[in-house]
Protein backbone atom coordinates (compact mmCIF):
# COMPACT_ATOMS: atom_id res chain seq x y z
CA UNK A 1 0.00 0.00 0.00
CA UNK A 2 1.31 3.43 -0.86
CA UNK A 3 2.19 5.86 1.86
CA UNK A 4 -0.38 8.41 0.66
CA UNK A 5 -3.18 5.86 0.89
CA UNK A 6 -2.16 4.89 4.40
CA UNK A 7 -2.21 8.51 5.49
CA UNK A 8 -5.64 9.13 3.97
CA UNK A 9 -7.15 6.09 5.74
CA UNK A 10 -5.56 7.18 9.00
CA UNK A 11 -6.90 10.71 8.52
CA UNK A 12 -10.45 9.31 8.50
CA UNK A 13 -9.66 7.67 11.83
CA UNK A 14 -8.20 10.91 13.15
CA UNK A 15 -11.49 12.68 12.39
CA UNK A 16 -13.38 10.11 14.49
CA UNK A 17 -10.86 10.59 17.30
CA UNK A 18 -11.33 14.37 17.16
CA UNK A 19 -15.14 13.93 17.13
CA UNK A 20 -14.97 11.85 20.31
CA UNK A 21 -12.75 14.42 21.99
CA UNK A 22 -15.12 17.21 20.90
CA UNK A 23 -18.07 15.42 22.49
CA UNK A 24 -16.43 14.00 25.61
CA UNK A 25 -14.60 17.20 26.58
CA UNK A 26 -17.78 19.29 27.17
CA UNK A 27 -19.27 16.39 29.15
CA UNK A 28 -16.10 16.19 31.26
CA UNK A 29 -16.15 19.95 31.92
CA UNK A 30 -19.84 19.87 32.93
CA UNK A 31 -19.21 16.90 35.26
CA UNK A 32 -16.12 18.56 36.72
CA UNK A 33 -17.89 21.82 37.52
CA UNK A 34 -21.13 20.33 38.80
CA UNK A 35 -19.53 17.69 41.00
CA UNK A 36 -16.68 19.97 42.02
CA UNK A 37 -19.18 22.55 43.27
CA UNK A 38 -21.38 19.90 44.89
CA UNK A 39 -18.32 18.51 46.66
CA UNK A 40 -17.52 21.99 48.01
CA UNK A 41 -20.88 23.57 48.78
CA UNK A 42 -23.74 21.04 48.74
CA UNK A 43 -25.31 19.50 51.87
CA UNK A 44 -23.94 16.21 53.19
CA UNK A 45 -25.94 13.55 51.26
CA UNK A 46 -25.13 15.17 47.90
CA UNK A 47 -21.52 15.52 48.94
CA UNK A 48 -21.41 11.77 49.64
CA UNK A 49 -22.75 11.04 46.16
CA UNK A 50 -20.11 13.31 44.64
CA UNK A 51 -17.33 11.64 46.64
CA UNK A 52 -18.57 8.22 45.56
CA UNK A 53 -18.58 9.27 41.90
CA UNK A 54 -15.10 10.79 42.13
CA UNK A 55 -13.51 7.89 44.01
CA UNK A 56 -15.14 5.27 41.84
CA UNK A 57 -14.10 6.77 38.53
CA UNK A 58 -10.62 7.73 39.70
CA UNK A 59 -10.00 4.44 41.47
CA UNK A 60 -10.82 2.07 38.61
CA UNK A 61 -9.34 2.01 35.20
CA UNK A 62 -10.83 3.82 32.19
CA UNK A 63 -10.88 0.67 30.09
CA UNK A 64 -12.88 -1.20 32.73
CA UNK A 65 -15.38 1.67 32.87
CA UNK A 66 -15.66 1.60 29.10
CA UNK A 67 -16.22 -2.17 29.04
CA UNK A 68 -18.69 -1.95 31.89
CA UNK A 69 -20.80 0.66 30.14
CA UNK A 70 -20.60 -1.08 26.78
CA UNK A 71 -20.97 -4.73 27.81
CA UNK A 72 -22.82 -4.71 31.13
CA UNK A 73 -25.43 -1.95 30.77
CA UNK A 74 -27.27 -3.79 27.93
CA UNK A 75 -28.09 -6.52 30.47
CA UNK A 76 -29.99 -3.92 32.47
CA UNK A 77 -31.98 -3.07 29.36
CA UNK A 78 -29.94 0.04 28.56
CA UNK A 79 -28.60 -0.57 25.09
CA UNK A 80 -26.34 2.17 23.84
CA UNK A 81 -24.24 2.29 20.70
CA UNK A 82 -20.48 2.14 20.93
CA UNK A 83 -20.01 5.84 20.22
CA UNK A 84 -22.30 6.94 23.08
CA UNK A 85 -20.65 4.45 25.42
CA UNK A 86 -17.25 5.87 24.49
CA UNK A 87 -18.27 9.49 25.02
CA UNK A 88 -20.03 8.74 28.31
CA UNK A 89 -17.21 6.60 29.71
CA UNK A 90 -14.42 9.00 28.78
CA UNK A 91 -16.41 12.09 29.76
CA UNK A 92 -17.22 10.66 33.20
CA UNK A 93 -13.66 9.40 33.69
CA UNK A 94 -11.90 12.65 32.82
CA UNK A 95 -14.67 14.61 34.55
CA UNK A 96 -13.92 12.84 37.83
CA UNK A 97 -10.32 14.03 37.69
CA UNK A 98 -11.62 17.48 36.72
CA UNK A 99 -13.68 17.81 39.91
CA UNK A 100 -10.47 17.92 41.91
CA UNK A 101 -9.08 20.61 39.60
CA UNK A 102 -12.18 22.75 40.12
CA UNK A 103 -12.10 22.21 43.86
CA UNK A 104 -8.39 22.95 44.16
CA UNK A 105 -8.58 26.11 42.04
CA UNK A 106 -11.52 27.49 44.05
CA UNK A 107 -9.78 26.74 47.33
CA UNK A 108 -6.61 28.40 46.05
CA UNK A 109 -8.31 31.80 45.67
CA UNK A 110 -6.98 33.91 48.57
CA UNK A 111 -9.27 33.98 51.57
CA UNK A 112 -9.22 37.79 51.61
CA UNK A 113 -11.23 37.83 48.37
CA UNK A 114 -13.93 35.75 50.01
CA UNK A 115 -13.96 37.88 53.16
CA UNK A 116 -14.02 41.12 51.18
CA UNK A 117 -17.01 39.92 49.17
CA UNK A 118 -18.85 39.12 52.40
CA UNK A 119 -17.96 42.54 53.77
CA UNK A 120 -19.42 44.09 50.59
CA UNK A 121 -22.65 42.23 51.32
CA UNK A 122 -22.66 40.22 48.09
CA UNK A 123 -25.02 37.25 47.94
CA UNK A 124 -23.62 33.73 47.93
CA UNK A 125 -24.08 33.32 44.18
CA UNK A 126 -22.57 36.74 43.43
CA UNK A 127 -19.58 35.80 45.60
CA UNK A 128 -19.06 32.59 43.68
CA UNK A 129 -19.69 33.75 40.10
CA UNK A 130 -18.47 37.37 40.22
CA UNK A 131 -15.52 37.18 42.61
CA UNK A 132 -14.22 33.67 43.19
CA UNK A 133 -14.86 31.95 39.85
CA UNK A 134 -13.19 34.48 37.51
CA UNK A 135 -9.98 34.15 39.52
CA UNK A 136 -10.27 30.39 39.96
CA UNK A 137 -10.86 29.84 36.22
CA UNK A 138 -7.39 31.08 35.34
CA UNK A 139 -5.85 28.63 37.80
CA UNK A 140 -7.90 25.81 36.34
CA UNK A 141 -6.73 26.22 32.77
CA UNK A 142 -3.28 24.55 32.94
CA UNK A 143 -4.45 21.41 34.79
CA UNK A 144 -7.53 21.24 32.56
CA UNK A 145 -5.17 21.41 29.60
CA UNK A 146 -3.31 18.38 30.91
CA UNK A 147 -6.61 16.56 31.35
CA UNK A 148 -7.60 17.43 27.77
CA UNK A 149 -4.42 15.75 26.57
CA UNK A 150 -5.17 12.77 28.81
CA UNK A 151 -8.57 12.63 27.10
CA UNK A 152 -7.03 12.62 23.63
CA UNK A 153 -4.80 9.75 24.70
CA UNK A 154 -7.67 7.89 26.36
CA UNK A 155 -9.71 7.97 23.14
CA UNK A 156 -7.37 5.29 21.79
CA UNK A 157 -9.15 2.87 24.15
CA UNK A 158 -12.38 3.13 22.17
CA UNK A 159 -10.72 1.12 19.41
CA UNK A 160 -11.18 -1.87 21.73
CA UNK A 161 -14.98 -1.53 21.52
CA UNK A 162 -14.80 -1.50 17.71
CA UNK A 163 -15.09 2.23 17.02
CA UNK A 164 -13.16 3.17 13.89
CA UNK A 165 -10.91 5.76 15.50
CA UNK A 166 -7.27 6.44 14.68
CA UNK A 167 -5.94 3.49 16.68
CA UNK A 168 -8.56 1.11 15.28
CA UNK A 169 -7.75 2.10 11.68
CA UNK A 170 -4.06 1.70 12.41
CA UNK A 171 -4.55 -1.74 13.92
CA UNK A 172 -6.66 -3.01 11.02
CA UNK A 173 -4.31 -1.48 8.43
CA UNK A 174 -1.36 -3.07 10.20
CA UNK A 175 -3.11 -6.45 10.20
CA UNK A 176 -3.79 -6.31 6.45
CA UNK A 177 -0.74 -4.54 5.01
CA UNK A 178 1.93 -5.53 7.54
CA UNK A 179 3.60 -2.13 7.02
CA UNK A 180 3.57 -1.73 10.79
CA UNK A 181 6.51 0.65 11.09
CA UNK A 182 5.09 3.39 8.86
CA UNK A 183 1.54 3.00 10.12
CA UNK A 184 2.19 3.19 13.85
CA UNK A 185 4.82 5.87 13.32
CA UNK A 186 2.32 8.07 11.49
CA UNK A 187 -0.33 7.37 14.13
CA UNK A 188 1.97 8.40 16.97
CA UNK A 189 2.77 11.57 15.03
CA UNK A 190 -0.96 12.31 14.52
CA UNK A 191 -1.67 12.02 18.23
CA UNK A 192 1.32 14.20 18.99
CA UNK A 193 0.09 16.89 16.58
CA UNK A 194 -3.45 16.80 18.00
CA UNK A 195 -2.05 17.14 21.53
CA UNK A 196 0.27 19.99 20.58
CA UNK A 197 -2.61 21.87 18.90
CA UNK A 198 -4.58 21.54 22.14
CA UNK A 199 -1.60 22.86 24.12
CA UNK A 200 -1.44 25.86 21.81
CA UNK A 201 -5.13 26.71 22.24
CA UNK A 202 -4.94 26.24 25.98
CA UNK A 203 -2.03 28.69 26.26
CA UNK A 204 -4.04 31.25 24.27
CA UNK A 205 -7.06 30.71 26.51
CA UNK A 206 -4.95 31.15 29.63
CA UNK A 207 -3.55 34.46 28.38
CA UNK A 208 -7.05 35.58 27.41
CA UNK A 209 -8.65 34.73 30.77
CA UNK A 210 -5.70 36.11 32.71
CA UNK A 211 -6.09 39.61 31.28
CA UNK A 212 -6.68 42.26 33.90
CA UNK A 213 -6.03 39.96 36.83
CA UNK A 214 -2.53 41.34 37.31
CA UNK A 215 -0.91 37.94 37.48
CA UNK A 216 2.81 37.50 37.06
CA UNK A 217 4.08 36.87 33.58
CA UNK A 218 1.01 38.00 31.70
CA UNK A 219 1.05 41.50 30.26
CA UNK A 220 -1.77 44.02 30.83
CA UNK B 1 -31.82 -10.96 29.51
CA UNK B 2 -30.23 -13.24 32.04
CA UNK B 3 -27.91 -10.65 33.49
CA UNK B 4 -30.46 -8.68 35.47
CA UNK B 5 -29.62 -10.11 38.82
CA UNK B 6 -26.33 -10.52 40.55
CA UNK B 7 -25.52 -14.23 40.63
CA UNK B 8 -23.47 -15.06 43.72
CA UNK B 9 -22.79 -18.67 42.71
CA UNK B 10 -21.29 -17.45 39.43
CA UNK B 11 -19.33 -14.78 41.32
CA UNK B 12 -17.65 -17.36 43.56
CA UNK B 13 -16.97 -19.53 40.55
CA UNK B 14 -15.11 -16.82 38.60
CA UNK B 15 -13.39 -15.06 41.50
CA UNK B 16 -10.46 -17.53 41.77
CA UNK B 17 -9.73 -17.20 38.03
CA UNK B 18 -9.73 -13.41 38.22
CA UNK B 19 -7.59 -13.43 41.36
CA UNK B 20 -4.97 -15.62 39.71
CA UNK B 21 -4.90 -13.17 36.79
CA UNK B 22 -4.37 -10.39 39.35
CA UNK B 23 -0.88 -11.84 39.84
CA UNK B 24 -0.04 -11.02 36.22
CA UNK B 25 -1.41 -7.50 36.64
CA UNK B 26 0.61 -6.92 39.81
CA UNK B 27 3.75 -8.40 38.28
CA UNK B 28 3.45 -6.11 35.24
CA UNK B 29 2.96 -3.13 37.55
CA UNK B 30 5.92 -4.05 39.75
CA UNK B 31 8.36 -4.62 36.91
CA UNK B 32 6.94 -1.63 35.04
CA UNK B 33 7.49 0.69 37.98
CA UNK B 34 11.07 -0.47 38.54
CA UNK B 35 11.84 0.16 34.87
CA UNK B 36 9.94 3.48 34.93
CA UNK B 37 11.91 4.75 37.93
CA UNK B 38 15.14 3.81 36.19
CA UNK B 39 14.10 5.49 32.91
CA UNK B 40 12.77 8.52 34.76
CA UNK B 41 16.10 8.99 36.47
CA UNK B 42 17.95 8.60 33.16
CA UNK B 43 15.71 11.14 31.41
CA UNK B 44 15.94 13.56 34.32
CA UNK B 45 19.74 13.42 34.49
CA UNK B 46 20.07 13.74 30.70
CA UNK B 47 17.93 16.86 30.84
CA UNK B 48 20.49 18.38 33.19
CA UNK B 49 23.33 17.62 30.81
CA UNK B 50 25.71 20.36 29.71
CA UNK B 51 25.12 19.62 26.05
CA UNK B 52 22.31 21.72 24.64
CA UNK B 53 21.49 19.30 21.82
CA UNK B 54 21.11 16.40 24.23
CA UNK B 55 18.94 18.47 26.58
CA UNK B 56 16.59 19.60 23.83
CA UNK B 57 16.28 16.19 22.19
CA UNK B 58 15.50 14.50 25.50
CA UNK B 59 12.90 17.22 26.16
CA UNK B 60 11.13 16.42 22.88
CA UNK B 61 11.39 12.67 23.39
CA UNK B 62 9.75 13.01 26.80
CA UNK B 63 7.12 15.38 25.39
CA UNK B 64 6.38 12.94 22.56
CA UNK B 65 6.03 9.95 24.84
CA UNK B 66 3.80 11.90 27.21
CA UNK B 67 1.42 13.17 24.55
CA UNK B 68 0.80 9.96 22.64
CA UNK B 69 -1.47 7.17 23.89
CA UNK B 70 -0.01 4.26 25.81
CA UNK B 71 -2.13 1.84 23.78
CA UNK B 72 -0.54 2.95 20.50
CA UNK B 73 2.91 2.76 22.07
CA UNK B 74 2.14 -0.80 23.18
CA UNK B 75 1.05 -1.70 19.63
CA UNK B 76 4.12 0.03 18.22
CA UNK B 77 6.52 -1.91 20.41
CA UNK B 78 4.67 -5.19 19.96
CA UNK B 79 4.37 -5.07 16.16
CA UNK B 80 7.37 -2.97 15.10
CA UNK B 81 10.16 -4.39 17.26
CA UNK B 82 9.98 -7.83 15.55
CA UNK B 83 10.78 -6.02 12.27
CA UNK B 84 14.14 -5.25 13.82
CA UNK B 85 14.55 -8.81 14.96
CA UNK B 86 13.54 -8.25 18.59
CA UNK B 87 10.62 -10.47 19.54
CA UNK B 88 9.48 -10.07 23.13
CA UNK B 89 6.68 -11.76 25.02
CA UNK B 90 3.50 -9.73 25.67
CA UNK B 91 4.54 -9.30 29.31
CA UNK B 92 8.03 -8.03 28.44
CA UNK B 93 6.60 -5.68 25.79
CA UNK B 94 4.06 -4.44 28.29
CA UNK B 95 6.70 -3.80 30.95
CA UNK B 96 8.83 -1.96 28.39
CA UNK B 97 5.90 0.21 27.24
CA UNK B 98 4.71 0.98 30.79
CA UNK B 99 8.27 1.76 31.86
CA UNK B 100 8.95 4.14 28.98
CA UNK B 101 5.57 5.87 29.24
CA UNK B 102 5.68 6.42 32.97
CA UNK B 103 9.43 7.01 32.92
CA UNK B 104 8.66 10.10 30.83
CA UNK B 105 6.19 11.29 33.45
CA UNK B 106 8.47 10.44 36.37
CA UNK B 107 11.38 12.32 34.79
CA UNK B 108 9.45 15.56 35.44
CA UNK B 109 8.91 14.56 39.05
CA UNK B 110 12.58 13.69 39.51
CA UNK B 111 13.71 16.84 37.72
CA UNK B 112 11.67 19.09 39.96
CA UNK B 113 12.83 17.09 42.98
CA UNK B 114 16.47 17.58 42.03
CA UNK B 115 15.87 21.25 41.17
CA UNK B 116 14.34 21.65 44.62
CA UNK B 117 17.69 21.04 46.34
CA UNK B 118 19.16 24.27 47.60
CA UNK B 119 21.95 25.83 45.62
CA UNK B 120 24.13 25.91 48.73
CA UNK B 121 24.21 22.11 48.79
CA UNK B 122 25.65 21.99 45.29
CA UNK B 123 28.18 24.70 46.14
CA UNK B 124 29.22 22.93 49.33
CA UNK B 125 29.68 19.67 47.43
CA UNK B 126 31.84 21.52 44.89
CA UNK B 127 33.83 23.17 47.71
CA UNK B 128 34.45 19.75 49.25
CA UNK B 129 35.79 18.60 45.88
CA UNK B 130 33.23 15.82 45.51
CA UNK B 131 32.92 14.24 42.09
CA UNK B 132 29.64 14.64 40.17
CA UNK B 133 28.71 11.04 40.94
CA UNK B 134 29.37 11.50 44.67
CA UNK B 135 27.44 14.77 44.68
CA UNK B 136 24.35 13.05 43.27
CA UNK B 137 24.77 9.86 45.27
CA UNK B 138 25.60 11.29 48.69
CA UNK B 139 24.25 14.85 48.70
CA UNK B 140 21.47 15.46 46.22
CA UNK B 141 19.45 12.25 45.85
CA UNK B 142 19.22 11.41 49.57
CA UNK B 143 17.57 14.78 50.18
CA UNK B 144 15.50 14.78 47.02
CA UNK B 145 13.82 11.41 47.45
CA UNK B 146 11.33 12.20 50.20
CA UNK B 147 9.53 15.06 48.43
CA UNK B 148 9.30 12.89 45.31
CA UNK B 149 7.48 10.01 47.03
CA UNK B 150 3.86 11.23 46.77
CA UNK B 151 3.99 12.14 43.06
CA UNK B 152 5.94 8.99 42.19
CA UNK B 153 3.39 6.92 44.09
CA UNK B 154 0.51 8.54 42.24
CA UNK B 155 2.08 7.70 38.90
CA UNK B 156 2.64 4.11 39.95
CA UNK B 157 -1.04 3.84 40.89
CA UNK B 158 -1.92 5.43 37.54
CA UNK B 159 0.29 2.86 35.82
CA UNK B 160 -1.47 0.07 37.69
CA UNK B 161 -4.78 1.33 36.36
CA UNK B 162 -3.47 1.32 32.79
CA UNK B 163 -2.34 -2.32 32.86
CA UNK B 164 -5.70 -3.48 31.39
CA UNK B 165 -4.51 -1.98 28.10
CA UNK B 166 -1.99 -4.81 27.91
CA UNK B 167 -4.94 -7.11 27.18
CA UNK B 168 -4.80 -5.64 23.66
CA UNK B 169 -1.58 -7.56 23.04
CA UNK B 170 -3.09 -10.74 24.47
CA UNK B 171 -1.57 -10.55 27.93
CA UNK B 172 -3.87 -12.58 30.18
CA UNK B 173 -4.34 -10.01 32.92
CA UNK B 174 -7.51 -9.42 34.97
CA UNK B 175 -9.63 -7.60 32.42
CA UNK B 176 -8.76 -9.98 29.60
CA UNK B 177 -9.69 -12.98 31.77
CA UNK B 178 -12.94 -11.24 32.75
CA UNK B 179 -13.74 -10.61 29.10
CA UNK B 180 -13.06 -14.23 28.20
CA UNK B 181 -15.23 -15.46 31.07
CA UNK B 182 -17.92 -13.00 30.02
CA UNK B 183 -18.02 -14.11 26.42
CA UNK B 184 -18.00 -17.81 27.33
CA UNK B 185 -20.89 -17.55 29.77
CA UNK B 186 -22.60 -14.55 28.21
CA UNK B 187 -22.59 -12.88 31.61
CA UNK B 188 -20.48 -9.76 31.79
CA UNK B 189 -21.98 -8.19 34.91
CA UNK B 190 -20.14 -10.21 37.58
CA UNK B 191 -16.66 -10.54 36.01
CA UNK B 192 -16.37 -6.88 34.98
CA UNK B 193 -17.76 -5.62 38.27
CA UNK B 194 -15.38 -7.87 40.22
CA UNK B 195 -12.41 -6.55 38.25
CA UNK B 196 -13.56 -2.98 38.86
CA UNK B 197 -13.87 -3.59 42.61
CA UNK B 198 -10.48 -5.31 42.74
CA UNK B 199 -8.85 -2.32 41.03
CA UNK B 200 -10.55 0.01 43.48
CA UNK B 201 -9.38 -2.06 46.46
CA UNK B 202 -5.81 -2.34 45.19
CA UNK B 203 -5.57 1.38 44.38
CA UNK B 204 -6.89 2.43 47.78
CA UNK B 205 -4.51 0.01 49.52
CA UNK B 206 -1.59 1.29 47.45
CA UNK B 207 -2.47 4.92 48.16
CA UNK B 208 -2.49 4.12 51.89
CA UNK B 209 0.81 2.27 51.58
CA UNK B 210 2.50 5.18 49.82
CA UNK B 211 1.25 7.57 52.46
CA UNK B 212 2.78 5.34 55.13
CA UNK B 213 6.12 5.16 53.29
CA UNK B 214 6.21 8.94 53.06
CA UNK B 215 5.35 9.34 56.74
CA UNK B 216 7.99 6.86 57.92
CA UNK B 217 10.69 8.20 55.63
CA UNK B 218 13.40 10.12 57.57
CA UNK B 219 12.97 13.86 56.99
CA UNK B 220 16.68 14.51 56.77
CA UNK B 221 17.05 11.91 54.02
CA UNK B 222 19.19 8.82 54.26
CA UNK B 223 22.55 7.62 53.06
CA UNK B 224 22.63 5.61 49.85
CA UNK B 225 25.82 3.86 50.99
Amino acid sequence: MEFGEIVSVLLQGAIVTIEIVAMALPLAVVMAFSFGLIRLYAPAPFKQIAIFYIEFFRGTSALIQLYWIYFVLPFFGITIDAMTAAVVALGLNIGSYGTEVVRGAIQAVPKGQYEASIALNLTASQRLWRIIMPQALVNMIPPFGNLAIELVKATSLVSLITIGDLTFKAKSLADTTLQVGEIFGVVLLFYFVIAQCLVFFIRRLETHLGKGLGRGGINS
Amino acid sequence: MNGFQWDWAFTWEVLPMILSAAKVTLLATLLGSIFAIFMGLVFALLRRSNRGVLRISVYWVVEFIRSTPLLVQIFFLYYVMPEFGISLSPLATGVLALGLHYGAYLSEVFRSGIDGIEKGQWEAARALNLSLLDTYKDIVLPQAIRPMIPATGNYIIAMFKETPQLSAITLLEMLQIAKIIGSENFRYLEPFTLVGILYLVFSIAAAYGIHQVERRFPKEGFSLK
